[in-house]
This record gives structure tokens, C-alpha cells and sequence, in this order.
């Protein structure tokens, strides 16, 4: 046990070194200016994220769900695509062990994403980290990414963008049961598009020349083939995987 | 507790705050299973440390999920969603502005779905 402490210990010494040559050591920050930088770059995209709350609301209310549960449910859960996967697999009686598997496989690959932040979340105590951690959806980690990567160092930008998609998103759902069939659609309104909008954007982002290209075009070409054989969100761990495995033998 | 089992429940709803023990578990388990997936992945890394190997790895993985998101996604759009999302990364190329971007975006393809 203890020669692979060392050896866990070495590693990360390893990789405090080789980052603290570009960062003084505990550069990262965790303030209200970094809140509110995330809160109010978000709300556009929260905005655009209550487009598929109110879709999400209407989809629970034709399983049954009550305003009280549906606000419970996107309080707690706050993860989109697999809120309205499980609503679409409820039933009664509800096949529990399903729903909560199915949401656990769409959810997965917030792990990865959850990773990537390791770089700057490092330097910050657990309870900022795992707080934070619980507000991470799709739209404000990518958000959270774009502004780290471009140097910002606003450790606390993570939790002001995941707040303003909690707010739009829980308010989004309750209203969805509310209006029922009113809008149904979030194609209407071209709010559909966010998502794509917002990944596209951060592609631009963090385009890195040449050194992207291979990494990237492996994750392509992996996610587009895992999405014909397999349903739900795996394409997305398949994808970040086989770059990360491309990465590593292509450095060797 | 005393509802009459013939009716089925999502045909039976009428009181907004009603709330089920049974959803309410089932909701509390969809809540750990999602943190955990939040949470676990840089868990696992802080207690098993990373190898420089690893940190190669992750440095790939931002760009790389976002292509793993994006390309099915554009893949099952149409005309429309692939010019907007060519307006979307010219307009994000040179601005850098996100908000810009994402509001000409959404323009775009109303625009595009309208004439195409």
C-alpha cells in the first residue's frame, strides 16, 4: 500500500510542477465576482435551457407527476436529457430500477466532464469542488471551460453558471406543468438550437490547431458510430474515451 | 393514503402538491445516481493521482466531448441546423462573443427552417 501512495504522491507533485510553470500555485479563485461572472454569462444560455424545461414540465405532466414533484425532481436531479428519459419511462407502478439505471448511463459522462475540470479544481477545498460539482449541467460546463481555458482563473464561475441554469430550470418545469400543451415544442422558437449553438461556439473555442485535429476527428467519427448501434448518451463517453485512449498512444 | 387502485395514476392527478413517498424515492435515487456521476469522475482522479500519461488524456477530453456531443447532434439535423451552426462558429470565430454567437445562431436557423 504505501509504495503506491509514493507512487500516487509522485505523480501529483509531478503534475503540481509541470502546471505551476504557467500557474502560481493556488492561482484559482472563489469569490462572488466569480459567481456572479458565471451567473450573468449564463443567462442567455439558461435562457435558452428553459426551452427544454418547459418541455420537460409538459412531458411530466402527461406521466402524472405534480407540480410539487416535478419541482422536487429538477431541484435535486438537474440533469435535462435524463429527466426526460426517465418521465418517459414512468409508468405505474413506477419500474424503478430502470428508470434510475437509464439515468445513471444518459448522466455518465459528467464524469469526464467533471474531470476536466481537474486542472483548476485542484486547487480548491472539497466542499467548493463537490458543492460546485452538483450544478454542473451541459450548457455551463462548457461555458465554465471557455472561460478557464481562456485564462480567467475564476474557480467559483461553475457554481454562478450551474445556479442560473437551477433557477431557469426548476422555474422552467413548474411552468411546463403549469401551461400543459401550451408550448410543447421548443422547436417554435428555434430554442432547440441552444445546445447545438453553444457546443459549436466552444468548438471554436477550443480549436488548439493541429494537435486538436486527431484527437478530435477520433471522437467524431467514434460518437457517430456508437449513436447507429447504441440508444441514449453513450456515444458522448464512447467519443471522449477512444480520443483520450488515441492521446495516449499517439504520445507514446 | 386510501386512493382507489383501479385508476391509474397519471390519469388521476389532481391536487398540484401532491407528493408520493414512492416518487419521492424514486427522485432521491435519480438525485444520487446524478451526483455521483458529477462528483465521481474527478473523485476518482483526486484518490487514484494521474500520471502524466492521464493528464495527456484529459487535456483532450473537453474538445473531444464536445465533438462527441455535437456531431450526432448535427448529424441528425438538417440544411438548416448545419448552415446556423456554420453562421454560429464563423460569427463565434470572430467576435469570440458566446452571447452573439448563440443569439445569431438561434436567428439564423428560424431563418434558414423558414426559406429552406
Amino acid at each position: 500500500m504505501s509504495t503506491t501512495d509514493e507512487q500516487t504522491e509522485q505523480d501529483v507533485e509531478s503534475i503540481e510542477t509541470a502546471a505551476s510553470t504557467d500557474d502560481a500555485p493556488n492561482a484559482v479563485t472563489f469569490d462572488r465576482a466569480g459567481i456572479r461572472a458565471g451567473f450573468v454569462t449564463c443567462l442567455p444560455v439558461a435562457l435558452g435551457v428553459a426551452g427544454y424545461g418547459i418541455a420537460f414540465g409538459v412531458l411530466a405532466d402527461q406521466a402524472g407527476l405534480s407540480v410539487a414533484e416535478v419541482a422536487l425532481m429538477s431541484a435535486t436531479v438537474l440533469a435535462g436529457a435524463s429527466q426526460i428519459i426517465a418521465v418517459e419511462l414512468w409508468a405505474d407502478p413506477i419500474p424503478a430500477a430502470t428508470v434510475v439505471l437509464a439515468v445513471f448511463a444518459v448522466n455518465l459522462r459528467y464524469s469526464l466532464m467533471g474531470a476536466a475540470l481537474r486542472p483548476w479544481f485542484k486547487h480548491l477545498s472539497g466542499i467548493r469542488v463537490y458543492g460546485s460539482l452538483f450544478f454542473m449541467a451541459d450548457e455551463n460546463w462548457a461555458l465554465t471551460m471557455r472561460d478557464l481555458t481562456g485564462g480567467s482563473r475564476r474557480g467559483a464561475f461553475l457554481l454562478g453558471s450551474g445556479l442560473a441554469i437551477w433557477v431557469f430550470w426548476v422555474a422552467s418545469s413548474v411552468a411546463g406543468v403549469a401551461v400543459g400543451g401550451v408550448i410543447d415544442d421548443p422547436a417554435t422558437f428555434g430554442l432547440d438550437f441552444v445546445l447545438v449553438a453553444t457546443f459549436v461556439a466552444l468548438a471554436v473555442e477550443l480549436w488548439d490547431g493541429a494537435s486538436t485535429a486527431v484527437p478530435w476527428a477520433v471522437a467524431l467519427v467514434t460518437a457517430l458510430v456508437t449513436t447507429e448501434v447504441l440508444a441514449g448518451q453513450w456515444h458522448v463517453i464512447a467519443g471522449g474515451v477512444a480520443a483520450a485512449v488515441a492521446e495516449v498512444v499517439r504520445r507514446d | 393514503m386510501a386512493s382507489p387502485p383501479p385508476s391509474p395514476r397519471w390519469f388521476a392527478v389532481t391536487d398540484p402538491l401532491a407528493i408520493n413517498p414512492t416518487v419521492v424515492a424514486v427522485i432521491a435515487a435519480m438525485a444520487i445516481a446524478t451526483y455521483l456521476t458529477k462528483a465521481g469522475g474527478l473523485w476518482l482522479l483526486t484518490r487514484i493521482g494521474v500520471s502524466d500519461r492521464v493528464e495527456a488524456a484529459l487535456e483532450v477530453l473537453p474538445g473531444a466531448i464536445v465533438v462527441a456531443v455535437l456531431g450526432p447532434e448535427l448529424a441528425s439535423g438538417g440544411l438548416p441546423e448545419w448552415l446556423a451552426g456554420s453562421v454560429v462558429a464563423v460569427v463565434a470565430w470572430r467576435t469570440g462573443n458566446i452571447f452573439v454567437a448563440l443569439v445569431t445562431g438561434v436567428g439564423a436557423v428560424i431563418a434558414f427552417r423558414a426559406i429552406l
